[in-house]
């Protein structure tokens, strides 16, 4: 028991390996993963919670199981982070909003639960945009992690604190949700790798209208199998990956330039690629933004200070209602109350949510044409790699044009990856987000393992910030 | 009094149009979408999780029971059951809705259309139905109790109701009341509701307007909330026709609003103006997907069942030869009817079942308030010791008058009526020697009274007969003392 964990270099199966060797314990692995978070959160922001008395005592149990050979599977004594949306029981869950500064939940998410059950160690809660409204983790409570490549950058929203923890190595994966982009576009810019299974597939007991994925390392069979809630359907032909087909739109040139690369790679391993036309890709932004907000503004409604929460004393209840909603919650989600509430008022719900189901309707139908030629489509991530911190603030359309690629995805409710696939001029990572149909999982997975297999970019890491620890 | 009669709710000038959504509490063992105890009383916030306290992130998950009991009340009602209903929220804000939007049905409900048949005045009314939706009931505000504070309690917030909505078929407030005990006997024949309307699982809101009479447009409604019983509901659409018909008299308009009926003071008074009222921002739920209703599922739930209301009157009045009114007092309730057939199943005398069990029976079952009970399981006497003692008296066993003591006994005891007899030596006597002496010693004990019949005086036929009961205690065979009587004494 003297190899010292390797939180850099070590994949989920590789530290997997060496506690079921004994090599080291759950407990030195989680001690690690604990002074890597204390050395390098007060730069990067990543955790809102830090929970190392559960995560230690989580761990001496994890190898009480390893000393008796009935270690729960592979992820036994891991180190993970859960964003800080997904409630997690006696552990304090804030979805970054004000509202919940206080909030600690009675009750584990499905998700949490069925980790715990895996004996995966759940190190701290990840920053996040506030309820998991924003694509660069600006608009959190607790102020926005940072990219571990440039700390003058956004990680990517919504679930930044996910990809820098697991980019900085402060745990060997994480759970994020995606309901527009928010584990893709923050492993691109993170350089990590992000999955988001088909809508339903994970088991949710967790906020909002969420969709559940991991960040992880290179190592996606592992988490995905664990964090999926049934088991992934459609085990296609053994046959290696018969074509993959290429949406282009406007990106950076160095961004387009590594995912055409990356096409060429999938072409030599025996892909054959082709183009391919999603005409309503256009109105995947506004038709998101639409629903998005409606539902938005009802799920928010239970914030209301009666319960649980912050509460603002007031002199009437509508008063009360007011000061609470008005001191709890951040600009972003007003904005989207707001936009929300007028989407579904008496009069505009044709035009708007009904209208923008419709086109959701449209946009699934342009997806599942694809797919009867393709076993994949594989686009860019983003259209740039990370922005500057405050750069697009000023800004909301900017800001939400950012998940132009990875929303329609979760509009057609599709499963996706990104996988690190090159670095800009500047040095930051870009991503290749790989798309299949419904349920179709294990396509996106083997092609994405297929092309770590032929290329390296997943195995470049941060520089490290803070102490070396 | 103006030109609306309040008893008739309407009058020479106006007629009144009603219509009335209920909300019937729904008995099943959870909550409409968590699995908490969906039951009446508790602790404040017993009966409570983080799905019905609405916490952060918590899911919804259907309770199939639900549906079931919808499907039910869809198919007693003659409604369509749509393969394809949706769950919809209805937003607002209150702090006895814990998530700030209560999970309803809205623009396709489960069941739609339908009809019920009601008795009016000794006739039939078809009262048209619009839909009947499922939805979630709220908690309780608690106020007072705490100063300056309210509290919530969220044992009911959960708890899985039906919104029954009729067509505006009623034109008094007598038929609204008639309609709405048809649809109380109805949901508790179907074993949803327990239809109690103090408590509030059985609640009804009217809307009601009054038109000039002969004209077909209908005139402004108000929505009347508040009413706890079957009195108020009635009272409460008497004044309010009484109250527009007086408006619209005195050349005003009559407003859209909501009102509210204060029972103490026996008026209604207005809530909140059309103009003041919600935008509910319906939407679809996007936490349930859409419920596709199956044929099998349809066809397994019309199995199981029972015979309802009216089809159990007709075959009471048809196969029985019950009076109408007889078959009405004792369909009221399905218990009473199963324990009424279960008497005439041990003894087949249905007239005298009916006569025993709507008169002796029902009084003690009201004296001892077992009709509180949802479903009588403690009778005053076991069905089949009632069929026993009808029996009796049909073999001319025990007479009538007997029959009363051994009744009083068996409640008492709870033994069968034949040991009763038995042991206490009720048998009737029909022994015209032992009759005939009886009579001798009474005729000779009242030479007066017999000169004086002799004379015309017939009604003293009953002195007499009460004379020869009395002698033999009771167990003389009244029909032979009655013809041995008029014998001797002619």
């Amino acid at each position: 028991m003297s190899v010292e964990a390797d939180l850099d270099a070590w994949t989920i199966a590789e530290a997997g390996r060496r506690l079921r060797a004994r090599e080291l314990s759950a407990t030195e692995l989680t001690r690690a993963a604990l002074e890597r978070i204390g050395a390098r959160n007060a730069a990067l922001n990543a955790f809102i919670t830090v929970a190392s008395d559960d995560a230690l005592r989580a761990a001496a149990a994890a190898d009480a199981r390893l000393a008796a050979g009935t270690a729960a599977g592979p992820l036994d004594g891991i180190p993970v982070a859960v964003k800080d949306v997904i409630a997690t029981a006696c552990v304090r869950t804030t979805a970054a909003s004000r509202i919940l500064a206080d909030f600690v939940p009675p009750y584990d998410a499905t998700v949490t639960a069925r980790l715990k059950a895996a004996g995966a160690i759940i190190v701290g809660k990840t920053n996040c945009d506030e309820f998991a409204m924003g694509s660069s983790n600006e608009n959190s409570a607790y102020g926005s992690a940072r990219n571990p490549w440039d700390l003058t950058r956004v990680p990517g929203g919504s679930s930044g604190g996910s990809a820098v923890a697991v980019a900085a190595g402060m745990a060997l994966g994480s759970l994020g949700t995606d309901t527009g982009g928010s584990i893709r576009l923050p492993a691109s810019y993170c350089g990590v790798v992000g999955m988001k299974p088909t809508y339903g597939a994970a088991a949710k007991y967790l906020r909002r209208r969420q969709q559940l994925g991991v960040h992880l390392e290179a190592d996606h069979r592992l988490v995905g199998g664990a964090g999926a809630g049934t088991p992934i359907h459609g085990a296609h032909d053994a046959a290696p990956t018969r074509g993959g087909r290429r949406v282009c739109h406007s990106v950076a040139v160095s961004y387009a330039r590594a995912v055409r690369a990356a096409v060429d790679t999938l072409g030599g391993l025996g892909a054959r690629a082709g183009s391919a036309s999603l005409p309503h890709t256009e109105y995947a932004v506004a038709t998101y933004y639409v629903i998005a907000t409606a539902e938005a503004s009802s799920n928010l409604a239970r914030y209301d200070g009666v319960r649980y929460g912050s509460r603002l004393a007031g002199d009437s209840l509508l008063d009360m209602y007011c000061r609470t909603r008005a001191a709890g919650f951040g600009p972003e989600v007003k904005r989207r109350i707001m936009l929300g509430t007028y989407a579904l008022s008496a009069g505009y719900y044709d035009a708007y949510y009904l209208k923008a189901q419709k086109v959701r309707t449209l946009i699934r139908r342009d997806f599942a044409r694809v797919f009867e030629q393709a076993d994949v489509i594989v686009t860019p991530t983003a259209p740039t790699t990370a922005f500057r911190l405050g750069e697009k603030l000023a800004d909301p359309l900017q800001m939400y044009l950012s998940d132009i690629f990875t929303i329609s995805v979760n509009l057609a409710g599709l499963p996706g990856i990104v996988v690190p696939c090159g670095v800009d001029d500047a040095g930051l990572p870009i991503g290749l987000q790989i798309v299949g149909p419904p349920f179709g999982e294990e396509v996106v997975l083997r092609t994405a393992r297929a092309y770590e297999a032929a290329t390296e970019w997943h195995t470049r890491r941060p520089p490290r910030v803070g102490a070396a620890s | 009094m103006s030109a609306v009669d309040r008893s008739a709710g309407a009058g020479a000038t106006y007629e009144a149009v009603i219509g009335l959504e209920v909300h019937a509490e729904l008995l099943t063992a959870s909550k409409i979408f968590c699995g908490c105890p969906a039951i009446f009383g508790g602790a404040p916030n017993q009966h409570t999780c983080p799905v019905c306290l609405g916490m952060p992130g918590v899911l919804p998950v259907l309770n199939r029971r639900v549906v079931e009991f919808a499907i039910r009340a869809g198919l007693a009602a003659h409604c369509t059951i749509a393969p394809y209903s949706r769950w919809a929220r209805k937003n607002y804000f209150y702090p006895d809705l814990a998530k700030g939007y209560q999970i309803s049905q809205y623009e396709l409900p489960i069941c739609a259309g339908g009809w019920l048949d009601v008795p009016v005045d000794g006739t039939t009314k078809r009262v048209r139905l619009t839909r009947i939706h499922m939805e979630e009931d709220t908690g309780k505000n608690i106020h007072d109790a705490h100063g300056s504070e309210s509290l919530v309690d969220f044992n009911r917030c959960g708890v899985p109701l039906l919104e029954i909505v009729s067509e505006p078929d009623l034109s008094s407030p007598a038929e609204a009341g008639a309609y709405l005990r048809a649809l109380r006997t109805l949901v508790r024949y179907l074993g949803i509701c327990d239809g109690n309307m103090e408590e509030g699982s059985f609640r009804c809101d009217a809307n009601v307007s009054v038109r000039p009479r002969g004209t077909i447009a209908l005139g402004v409604k108000a929505e009347v909330k508040n009413m706890n019983s079957f009195r108020s509901v009635e009272k409460a659409i008497a004044y309010e026709i009484a109250r527009q018909a007086r408006v619209l008299e005195e050349g005003g308009r009559v407003v859209q609003e909501t009102r509210l009926w204060d029972a103490d003071r026996e008026e209604t008074r207005s809530m909140r103006s059309k103009e003041s009222a919600h935008d509910y921002r319906y939407f679809p739920d996007p936490d349930l997907p859409p419920l596709l209703v199956s044929h099998e599922l349809v066809a397994e739930v019309g199995r199981s069942m029972p015979e309802l209301p009216d089809a159990r009157r007709t075959r009471f009045v048809a196969s029985l030869n019950l009076p109408e009114y007889d078959a009405e007092v004792l369909t009221s309730r399905r218990d009473l009817a199963d324990y009424f057939e279960a008497v005439v199943a041990a003894h087949p005398n249905a007239k005298a079942a009916s006569n025993w069990v709507m008169g002796d029976v029902l009084r003690l079952v009201k004296e001892r308030k077992l009709d509180d009970a949802l479903v009588i399981t403690e009778w005053p006497v076991a069905a089949a010791h009632l069929g026993e003692l009808i029996a009796l008296i049909d073999e001319g066993a025990i007479s009538g008058k007997i029959a009363k003591t051994v009744f009083e006994e068996m409640v008492a005891t709870g033994e069968a009526p034949r040991a009763i007899v038995a042991a206490r030596g009720l048998t009737q006597v029909s022994d015209e020697g032992a009759i005939a002496a009886a009579i001798d010693g009474v005729l000779a004990a009242h030479p007066d009274k017999v000169a004086d019949f002799r004379a015309g005086k017939d009604k003293l036929l009953g002195f007499f007969v009460g004379q020869v009961m009395k002698a033999t205690a009771g167990k003389a065979n009244p029909t032979l003392v009655n013809r041995l009587l008029v014998e001797k004494l002619r």
